[in-house]
Parts: C-alpha cells; sequence; structure tokens
C-alpha cells in the first residue's frame, strides 16, 4: 500500500505546490496506515528530488525517459498508472493544476478510481472515504464519497499547507513501458513569459476592473505589484476589452487563485468575478463606490479613486520596506 | 470529418446557491439553466471551423446528459447552429457515469475531434473530458485557448504555467477548451430558433456503468467578517493592519 504523489517540476524544481501535495499526503498516509511515495517525471537532480523527504516522502521514483520533456497527457497517465500499479496505490494525489487537471481524469479511468476534483482539505473518514471539495465555483464545499478502492485527488492549492516531517527518501529510477502510440501529440513551439511572478504561484495579486478606465492606466497598478512583489490579474471585461490579456483574467471562466494578499481595485464584485478569488485569505477592495458588492467580501476596504489611492498605498509600502 | 461538443447544463452563473434536506440536495428550486460557459464557447468555435474548413468539416454535433430538464439547454445549443443532437436520458450521476455516455456516443457515430469545456460550472470536476479521451483511447490536450485547421491538420494553443505552447495532435482527439477558444458565444437569432425544431434531436437510454462516487451533503463556508474600512488618506494605516493584523505583508 502507498499514497502515491504526482510531483510536477518546473525546469528541473519543484515548487511551494509539490511541498504541499507531500504534506498533505504524509498527514494522510498516517491515517490510512502507510507510506508515501512521490513521482518525478523529467529531469530533476538527486539533491531536488531528497528534499521532498523533508516533508515526508519515504520514497521517490524517477522516471527521465527524454520522451517525457513537455506534457503529454496520454503517456503521463499511462506512466503515473503504472507507478501506481507498482506501488499499490491506494490514493494518488495531483495538484490541481493545468498538469493535474489534465492527466488525473485519465489514470483515474486507467485505475478504475474514483475522482474528487478540487479537494480543499483532508478526507473527514477514509472508511467510506469522504472528502471535502470545492463546488459551485468556490460558494460551497461538497463532501464527496469515493466507493472505489483506489481513489485519485486533485488538491487545490493553499488549502493544506506545507508541514514539515523529515524522512530519509530512497531514490529509485522508474523505467515504466511506454508505447509509440502513446505520443500523439507534439509541441511545435513555446512561448514563455519568464522573470515575471505567475499567478497561479503568487502570494499578494494586484488585480483590476473596468473603473480603471482605460489600459493606459495600468501604471500605478504595475508600481504597486512591483514593491510588494506581486502578480498582476484582472476582471473579465478588461481581459475582453483586450486591455490586459487573458491569462490575466480571474474569476468563474478564468483563473481561480487562492492567494494570501489580493487587491480588488476598480471591480465592482459581481458573483462571477468573486468565484474566482473567494478563496483569498485577505482580500482588499479599492472602490469609489461604497456600496460596491465587492465590500461584502473584502476584509480591508478603500473608499476613493484608484488613481489617487495607489500612489499613496505604493508611497506607504515603500516607507515601510524602508523601516522593517 | 465530424466534431462533437459536449454540452453540460448547468445552472446559470448569478444562481445563489442552496440546498435543502439537511444540506444534502441542491436546490434546484426557481434556477435558470443555461449551456456550461466554456461548451457555449467550445460550439461557437466549431461551427467557425466547419464554416472556414471548405466541407472538410461535415458536421457540428452536440451531446448532453441529462433529463428532459436538459432539453431547452441543447435546443438552444441547435439554435446557435449544431446540425444535430444526442441526450443521453439521465441524470449525469458523476464525471465517469458521464464520460461513458458520452464515449458510448462517440463511438456509435464516429467522431474525429470532440471539444469538452474545461469545467463545469456547478461540480467544477473538470474530469469528463480527460476521462472521456482515456475511455476511448483518444489523445487529449487540456487547457486550449485556441484551435485551428489549415491545409488539413489542426493546432492547438495550450496555456501552461507562465507561457503558451502550440501543439499538433493526431486525430482522433479530444480538447478540453477554456476560455480565449472564442471570444464572445454566438447567440441564437431568429432562424436559428425555427431550425432548431426540426434538427434531429436523437434521444438515447443510459448504458449502466459503476457508481464511483456520490455527495454526501453540502457546506457553505463560514460568514465573513465585516470589511474593515480604511481611510483613503491614511494608506500607512493599511499597511500597518496587512502587516500586524492580517500578517500577509
Ligand atoms: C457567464 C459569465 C461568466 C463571467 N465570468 C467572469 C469572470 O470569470 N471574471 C469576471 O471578472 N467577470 C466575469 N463575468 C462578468 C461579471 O458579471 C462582471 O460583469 C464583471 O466582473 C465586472 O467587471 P468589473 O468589476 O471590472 O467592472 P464593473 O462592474 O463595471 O465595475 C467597475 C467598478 O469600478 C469602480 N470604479 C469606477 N471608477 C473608479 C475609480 N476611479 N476608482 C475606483 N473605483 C472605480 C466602480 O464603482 C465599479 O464598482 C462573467 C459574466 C457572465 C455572464
Amino acid at each position: 500500500m502507498a499514497v502515491l504523489v504526482y510531483t510536477e517540476n518546473w525546469d528541473g524544481k519543484f515548487k511551494k505546490l509539490s511541498y504541499e501535495l507531500i504534506s498533505y499526503a504524509t498527514k494522510l498516509a498516517e491515517t490510512l496506515n502507510t507510506s508515501v511515495v512521490a513521482l518525478s517525471i523529467g529531469n530533476v537532480d538527486e539533491a531536488e528530488l531528497r528534499a521532498l523527504g523533508q516533508y515526508g516522502a519515504s520514497k521517490v521514483l524517477a522516471a527521465k525517459d527524454g520522451r517525457l520533456g513537455s506534457l503529454e497527457n496520454k503517456a503521463f497517465a499511462s506512466v503515473i498508472a503504472q507507478a501506481a500499479e507498482k506501488e499499490q496505490a491506494t490514493v494518488v494525489v495531483f495538484a490541481h493544476n493545468f498538469t493535474g487537471k489534465a492527466v488525473a481524469p485519465r489514470v483515474a479511468v486507467r485505475l478504475k478510481a474514483g475522482l474528487a476534483a478540487g479537494v480543499a482539505g483532508l478526507p473527514q473518514s477514509t472508511d467510506p472515504f469522504i472528502v471535502p471539495k470545492k463546488a459551485f465555483n468556490g460558494s460551497s464545499f461538497a463532501n464527496l464519497k469515493i466507493n472505489t478502492p483506489i481513489r485519485v485527488l486533485t488538491l487545490f492549492q493553499n488549502s493544506f499547507g506545507i508541514l514539515e516531517k523529515p524522512a530519509e527518501p530512497t531514490i529509485e529510477s522508474f523505467e515504466p513501458t511506454l508505447n509509440d502510440s502513446d505520443f500523439a501529440t507534439s509541441v511545435k513551439d513555446v512561448n514563455k513569459v519568464t522573470g515575471k511572478i505567475l499567478l497561479t504561484d503568487a502570494e499578494i495579486v494586484v488585480s483590476a476592473g473596468r473603473g480603471m478606465k482605460s489600459p493606459e492606466n495600468w501604471a500605478p497598478l504595475e508600481q504597486l505589484a512591483e514593491t510588494i512583489g506581486a502578480a498582476l490579474a484582472c476582471s473579465r471585461p478588461v481581459s475582453d476589452e483586450g486591455w490586459r490579456p487573458h491569462e490575466e483574467h480571474v474569476g468563474q471562466t478564468g483563473k481561480v487563485i487562492a492567494p494570501n494578499l489580493y487587491f480588488a481595485v476598480g471591480i465592482s464584485g459581481a458573483i462571477q468575478h468573486v468565484a474566482g478569488v473567494s478563496s483569498s485569505k485577505f482580500i482588499v477592495a479599492i472602490n469609489k463606490d461604497k456600496d460596491a458588492p465587492i465590500f461584502d467580501t473584502a476584509a480591508y476596504g478603500v473608499i476613493g479613486d484608484a488613481m489617487q489611492v495607489l500612489p499613496a498605498l505604493t508611497a506607504a509600502f515603500k516607507e515601510f520596506k524602508a523601516s522593517n | 470529418m465530424k466534431i462533437l461538443v459536449c454540452i453540460s447544463n448547468v445552472p446559470d452563473t448569478t444562481t445563489k446557491i442552496r440546498f435543502k434536506d439537511n444540506n444534502s440536495v441542491f436546490d434546484t428550486t426557481g434556477v435558470q439553466w443555461i449551456i456550461n460557459p466554456w461548451d457555449e464557447l467550445a460550439l461557437t468555435r466549431a461551427l467557425e471551423l466547419k464554416e472556414t474548413s471548405g466541407g472538410a468539416i461535415e458536421k457540428v454535433t452536440v451531446a448532453t446528459v441529462g433529463l428532459t430538464g436538459a432539453e431547452p439547454t441543447i435546443r438552444k445549443a441547435l439554435a446557435i447552429g449544431a446540425d444535430d443532437a444526442f441526450r443521453v436520458d439521465s441524470d449525469p450521476v458523476d464525471a465517469y457515469f458521464t464520460a461513458a455516455q458520452l464515449a458510448e456516443v462517440v463511438k456509435k457515430e464516429g467522431y474525429d475531434l470532440v471539444f469538452c469545456g474545461i469545467e463545469s460550472s456547478d461540480y467544477n470536476g473538470g474530469a469528463v473530458g480527460g476521462m472521456l479521451s482515456e475511455i476511448l483511447g483518444f489523445a487529449s490536450i487540456s487547457s486550449v485557448s485556441a484551435v485551428n485547421y489549415e491545409n488539413g491538420a489542426f493546432t492547438f494553443l495550450r496555456e501552461i504555467d507562465g507561457g503558451k505552447e502550440t501543439l499538433s495532435g493526431n486525430l482522433p482527439l479530444v480538447a478540453i477548451v477554456q476560455k480565449g477558444i472564442a471570444i464572445n458565444p454566438r447567440i441564437p437569432n431568429m432562424r436559428g430558433i425555427m431550425n432548431a425544431r426540426s434538427k434531429p434531436l436523437v434521444v438515447i437510454p443510459a448504458a449502466s456503468t459503476d457508481n464511483q462516487t456520490q455527495y454526501v451533503n453540502y457546506e457553505l463556508p463560514p460568514a465573513k467578517a465585516k470589511c474593515k474600512m480604511v481611510d483613503a488618506e491614511n494608506m500607512t494605516e493599511l499597511v500597518h493592519l496587512l502587516h500586524t493584523e492580517a500578517k500577509v505583508i
């Protein structure tokens, strides 16, 4: 038996997200009286693999097949399912991110396992297996019972946290069987922005809406974001109008994010917008309309004109940083 | 070549979510049902592709798993421009059940390209497309934000962390699509609505599958504390609160 965790890497490095998955799996494995096996696919060096032990992984499987350099859903699903079978995993844990959402459903079918997507915490019971997951766009939680002997979970980011539990993992090379037919798609071109904080990773997000009036008014937002190390986001009309790229659109039909701190500037707080950000730990709303619904969701509110409030806020942060 | 667009029938995005029977059942009283927003965009793009393919794409079909209550939604998809429709006559019990039903439709009719939305805006499972591809043994590409058809081949733009990838894929293939695939959904016009009445909508019984998961009950998140207002002239105070009270700075 084991809890298997798929730990994704980004150019050979793990992220906080990977450690959160291992922490979650370690806690779950304690309840199930079993241990955690981490599976890594791609080129990751030994020290990086070993670091997964810090959070409780007792074994790390490393699959380094050169054909697995970019995500091919079918091939990745095959590798992960083979690892699950080898380790006789009863639970397989993924992140609820691009890769997890792409691969977990395929793995579930292969293992005849029930899937809980967007899991928000530890199971409330493991026999029967019942886990909380997000539903209805963040407006509620559903407790889902999984009836199958193997379960596949995708864990919603920042819903568990990172816990250290040092272990000395054994590191094992893993060589799954792969056929040419597992590689039915191929990447022709990659276009990556480097050096920017990723919206889905960011601890702080500065987001703005139609209240900014025009794309020329983004400079004060960029200055604030830069001062506090935040990623930029926007409401849907802002991306629909082409003021900002689609990747920055958050909400029900855009990205769902859960930073520690979310600034909503000139955003009214429509239900579809809030659906994407309601899991943020703290929301600060800056809006000139005191009745804007965003104030119902926010922890802190400022009533005022964004173009005046933003420079003052940036200055206050700079002052704070200088004295701390 | 034929395209299938999978359609999920979901509560309108402004629905106030409520539960009944001791929080064990989603209360659908007064709920307006719509085409899942991503599915609507997928259908829009599928029709555009068909129209500009010079006849290479012969047909765009829509399919849903749902009881008669889902019929207006699937009719709307026909009014938007789909050529024909299937409705598998059952509640969409869970993602696996739904995928297994859609797989039967694909096997019977032989579609080359299947579009699914990245998730449905009710249970947010995001699993039907991936499961469908695995059941069928098809290739799949997720987080697709653009699809193009040129010189007899499809290319797909996939969003990844911090960027985009352009992919080619061998058909048959399931594309799991998100925002960007089309900007605005097509709105049915009068002629479309009239035509929809005579387009084929075939109702088929559900195939039996395992019942892998079930919802036990629901919880609403704890009520939020009241918003603390900070004077616009005093941003030092806001920074102070974020540092000492929220402890996020
Ligand atoms: C199916 C569907 C899906 C949707 N999905 C999403 C989604 O994913 N994400 C999303 O964001 N929306 C989504 N929407 C749209 C949503 O309903 C709202 O229309 C949208 O969020 C409003 O964007 P906004 O807050 O930027 O603009 P508005 O609602 O126009 O609000 C602008 C705000 O700025 C304030 N303001 C104006 N001037 C200033 C100033 N100088 N300083 C400070 N404040 C100022 C105003 O008081 C107002 O509150 C969806 C809608 C539908 C129907």
